[in-house]
Parts: structure tokens; C-alpha cells; sequence
């Protein structure tokens, strides 16, 4: 329930969603916001125009995610717009800044072939991740295919774009390692998350060799640690963001809209 | 006329298809056409898929800021349906021998011009539904005649741009419901906006009947059906109820019915503004298309990188699958 003198939102259930369900919903939905949020910037700056369709079509369909996630938490807008930046879960990946289009691109695997891994193995189970997890399969295959299209192609384009796309993976990489860790209420142990992890890596190998690129090297433990991000801490420029996507709805208390 | 046809032949040509037109018959890519009917097509369509990607700007400006999840995702849907019809319109043009880097190009160097309602800003988040209902409003008003314009590509193309520019304009109207029916300050909100794109919107049917260059030709040519003031016109008879129905007035103290003319009386446009912001003068001319050359420059070594690649993959058609 929102308070409206504070306008913090403090914790409430959808009926029959317990609360370690709505945890994980709110980490699942938050990453899909987040990283919807950030695409959404691109509109209008994209390198070419079937790039404008094709953000806007993630965008969305994560956007899409967020609000059924969401909702399975509480009620999708209080959480979006009146929690402050240390009660959010997403991973540190999804907050990063757009950067160049590689950066874009770079962020956009790391994720998708983290995201259509994870929603295969809840699609499988019979959990309450399950119906969402079967729709949003499809949609993170495509996802997933984009951004595969678009290593291969940077990575074996021209020097500029190799070097471009070499930095992106790099500067990124540390950010990975959260992307693995037990999600509290999803219902995949650790033993799941490793064995995730493994087909990760193994994807994401394939992928760079035949862009003619290696998988990056060194820590993968976040910001803070790896799972921070999951316990509210982030990193500088996710404040920034909040304050873009909130101002407009805190400013008008109790309105609709 | 093509150099060398005899005079004869073309004169024959010219009849075969100021014939065919008048039939209302479709013009398409490998046929015949006067060079200046082609010339002129492809002007008007590439002046507007300019229109709908510089369109992208002022909404996608309040994308970050959409006030709540249901209203962000009808905003992204919309300005990515934006870059779809430049898409769209971009490829019709391509029929008639042009290309879309070209008409980019010229875009980019000022060669070609775009709507001039995308210069203004959008100052609230009220202007993205002032925009839905009077912007794409006049657009629909304008584009459902082409149709059935005499060249075919063009007039497909509209029929499915027409479909999803209603649909917009319908979320533009219900956007401003909301504001004009939930508090003060957005009822406040929503009035201001339209007070501001309301004369614009009317801009976009260009200028009066007596001072349009090409009116007259493109009528002949059944590429346009209707005067500039004739659609004008529609447009304020459909708007003055709407705006009724939305506890929203309109900034034109001179409206009235007139029941011997059967529509709506309306006051005089400011035409020197409207020619000043064709010049390049209004208020975010400049943004706009640096924006746009900003985009296409730093999207370069994107593009080149994907060139390279094809080129490399020729003959295997895509990349060696692992």
C-alpha cells in the first residue's frame, strides 16, 4: 500500500502470491523494467532505422514482463515509481548506461542468453513462474537471436567495430556474475543456477568465437559483490535513471493517469 | 520527357495516362509516368517518411518520463509503429528509382523538408496526448484521401499507416481524457498543451488554397483529392465537438457554427509564423535535425560494420553455423 504523505511504498501482496513469490517477482520484474527503461532511451538515436523497430520491440516486450511480474508483486506502478533506488532488485547488468551501440549490444547478450536460459528452466517446472515464463521464452529467443546477429556482425565487421564490441564485452563482464546467484522465492537452487551458468558460458563462447572474439577475463563480482544488486545496492548512474522515470508521478501524488 | 522519344510517342504516352488517372486507375512502379508526376511523388513521400521519423523526436522526448507503465508501453509502441511507416514510406519511394540513403541524405542537408508541427517542443507530458488527438488527427484527416492516390505503392502503404495513425489517435484522445478528468493541475495540464498545438495542427494542411504552388497539379493528378482549406475545414468540424467532449476549449475565441455555410467558422491563421518555421526558424528546427544527423553520424561504423560482415559472408548467405 502507498503511503501518500511519504510516497514510499512499503510492502503488498497481490492474494495468493506468498511473499517469497513476490520477492522474486519483484528481482525478475525489476531487471525487465530496468533494462526496458534504458532501450527506451534509444528511441529516436538508433544507427539505423530497422534498429528503431527493433529496441523498441525488446523494449516493449520487457516492458510486457515487468508489468505481469510486477503485478504478481503488488500493484505495478507504486513499484516502479515509488520505491527509491535501494529497495530496487535488479542486477547491476540491466542499470548499466546505454554507452555505444556495442555497450548496448554487449549488455543486451550477457542478458538475453541469461534471460532465455532462465525462463526455459521456469518454463519446464510447474511453479508460478511457469505461464509467464512460457510467453516470455519466445519472446527472449528472439532477443537472444538479435543480439547474437549483432556480436557477429560487429565482432567480424570492420577493425573499429572489433575493437568496439571487444571493450563493451569487457567493461560488462564483471557485472555477470550476479546473473547466477539463487534468487530468493524463484525456486531454482544453487545446483540449478551452476548448471545455468555452465550452458551460459558454453553459449555465450560459441557465440564470440564465431564473431572471432574470446570470452573476457577476470572477476565477475559486480559493483559491490556479486548480488548486490539484488539487495538494493547500485551503482551511480541508477539514481539518475530513477529520477527521470519517477519525477513525473511523484509530482502528481495520488493522480491517474 | 525523356530526350530522344519521338513527339509523337509521347504525346501518346501522356494521353494513355492522363486517361488512366482520370479513370481512377493505379499507376504502378513499371509504368509510364511524366517525369514531373515523378518527381513530384517522390518529393511528397519522402517529405513525409522525413515527417515520420523526425516525429519520433518530440514524443520519444517523454518516453523516460511516462507516468505510468500502461501509458510508457503505448508510448514505445507508438514511436517504434513511427519508424515502421518511415519504413514503409521510404520503400514506396524506392519504387520510383530513388533510394533511402539519399533521401536521407537529403534530409540531413536540409534538401528535403519534414512536417513543420515537429519543431515545436513538447513541454509536458499532456503535449503526447495533444499531439495523438490533434497532430495525428490532422494527419489522418490529410492521409485518408491518399489512399486512394493515383500511385499504387503509396496509396498501400497508406491504407496501413491510416489504420495504426487512428488507433494513436484514439490513445491521444483517451491520454487527454484522463488528464482533462482527473485533478487541477493535470486538467491544467491538458488545456495548456492544447492551446499550444492547436493552431500548428492547422498549419499542417498547408497554406491557404490561393497561395499553394502545387495544389493545382496534384489534384489533376489525383495524387491529392482535396483542397488544403477543404481538409482544413473537415479537421475543425471534427475537432470543435471532440474538444467538447473533453472539457477542453480550443484557443480561438472566432469559432462558431455557421448553419448557412454548415460548418464551423474559425479565426485567421498566423501564416507568417507558419512560413517562418518552414524557413527553418521555429522553435526546435535545429534540435531536430541534428539530432538526426548526430543519430546517422554516430550510427556510422554500426552500419559499416554490418556492410563489412555482408560482404565477408557473400555466397555462404549468412555466417558458417557452428
Amino acid at each position: 500500500m502507498n503511503s501518500p504523505d511519504t510516497g514510499i511504498a512499503t510492502t503488498t501482496t497481490t492474494p495468493g502470491t506468498d511473499a517469497s513469490t513476490a520477492a522474486a517477482a519483484l528481482a525478475l520484474g525489476d531487471d525487465a523494467l530496468i533494462l526496458s527503461h534504458r532501450l527506451g532511451e534509444w528511441a529516436g538515436h538508433a544507427p539505423v532505422l530497422e534498429e528503431e523497430v527493433a529496441l523498441a520491440n525488446i523494449a516493449l516486450d520487457l516492458l510486457g514482463q515487468a508489468r505481469v511480474l510486477l503485478s504478481m508483486a503488488g500493484d505495478e506502478d507504486e513499484l516502479a515509481y515509488l520505491r527509491e533506488e535501494r529497495s530496487f532488485r535488479n542486477l547491476q547488468l540491466v542499470e548499466q548506461p546505454n554507452g555505444d551501440f556495442a555497450h548496448t549490444i554487449a549488455r543486451q547478450l550477457y542478458f538475453s542468453l541469461h534471460q532465455h536460459e532462465l525462463y526455459g528452466e521456469l518454463a519446464a517446472g510447474d511453479g508460478p513462474f511457469a505461464p509467464l515464463a512460457a510467453k516470455a521464452v519466445k519472446e527472449t529467443a528472439y532477443h537472444r537471436d538479435h543480439a547474437e546477429q549483432w556480436t557477429l556482425r560487429l565482432g567480424d565487421g570492420t577493425e573499429e567495430s572489433r575493437r568496439r564490441m571487444r571493450t563493451a564485452l569487457d567493461g560488462l563482464w564483471k557485472y555477470t556474475g550476479e546473473l547466477f546467484r539463487p534468487v530468493e522465492g524463484l525456486g531454482l537452487d544453487q545446483e540449478t543456477m551452476t548448471a545455468l551458468e555452465t550452458r551460459w558460458l558454453a553459449a555465450l563462447g560459441g557465440v564470440l568465437e564465431r564473431a572471432g572474439l574470446t570470452l573476457p577475463e577476470g572477476s565477475r563480482t559486480g559493483a559491490w559483490a556479486a548480488g548486490a544488486g539484488r539487495e538494493g545496492l547500485h551503482t551511480e548512474s541508477f539514481g539518475r535513471l530513477l529520477a527521470e522515470m519517477q519525477h513525473l508521478h511523484r509530482s502528481h501524488p495520488g493522480a491517474s493517469w | 520527357m525523356s530526350a530522344g522519344m519521338s513527339a509523337d510517342l509521347s504525346a501518346q504516352l501522356l494521353a494513355a495516362f492522363d486517361a488512366a488517372v482520370a479513370a481512377d486507375e493505379r499507376v504502378e512502379p513499371r509504368d509510364w509516368m511524366p517525369d514531373e508526376y515523378r518527381a513530384t511523388l517522390v518529393r511528397q513521400m519522402a517529405q513525409h517518411a522525413h515527417s515520420e521519423i523526425i516525429g519520433m523526436q518530440p514524443e520519444a522526448n517523454w518516453i523516460t518520463r511516462a507516468p505510468s507503465l500502461r501509458r510508457k508501453a503505448i508510448l514505445m509502441a507508438k514511436v517504434q509503429d513511427e519508424a515502421g511507416h518511415g519504413l514503409y514510406l521510404y520503400s514506396a519511394a524506392e519504387t520510383l528509382g530513388t533510394s533511402r540513403d539519399e533521401l536521407l541524405d537529403k534530409l540531413h542537408s536540409g534538401r528535403q523538408k519534414y512536417s513543420s508541427i515537429f519543431n515545436y517542443p513538447t513541454l509536458t507530458w499532456a503535449d503526447v496526448g495533444a499531439i495523438g488527438w490533434l497532430v495525428d488527427g490532422a494527419a489522418i484527416t490529410n492521409q485518408v484521401p491518399i489512399c486512394r492516390c493515383s500511385y499504387g505503392p503509396y496509396a498501400r502503404a497508406m491504407v496501413r499507416i491510416c489504420k495504426e495513425e487512428s488507433f494513436h489517435q484514439r490513445q491521444g484522445y483517451e491520454l487527454l481524457l484522463a488528464l482533462s478528468r482527473g485533478t487541477e493541475a493535470q486538467h491544467a495540464m491538458a488545456q495548456d498543451a492544447v492551446n499550444r498545438w492547436w493552431w500548428p495542427s492547422l498549419m499542417m494542411f498547408g497554406p491557404p488554397d490561393d497561395e499553394s504552388a502545387h495544389s493545382a497539379q496534384s489534384m489533376a493528378w489525383r495524387i491529392k483529392r482535396h483542397s488544403n482549406d477543404e481538409l482544413r475545414q473537415r479537421f475543425v468540424d471534427i475537432a470543435v465537438p471532440q474538444a467538447e467532449s473533453l472539457g477542453l476549449t480550443l484557443p480561438d475565441p472566432d469559432i462558431r457554427w455557421n448553419e448557412e455555410r454548415g460548418h464551423h467558422d474559425f479565426g485567421a491563421i498566423d501564416w507568417a509564423e507558419f512560413w517562418d518555421v518552414l524557413k527553418g526558424n521555429g522553435p526546435c528546427n535545429e534540435e531536430r535535425i541534428n539530432q538526426r544527423r548526430r543519430a546517422h553520424e554516430e550510427g556510422a561504423w554500426v552500419r559499416e560494420a554490418a556492410a563489412a560482415y555482408a560482404e565477408k559472408h557473400t555466397g555462404t548467405g549468412r555466417e558458417v553455423q557452428a
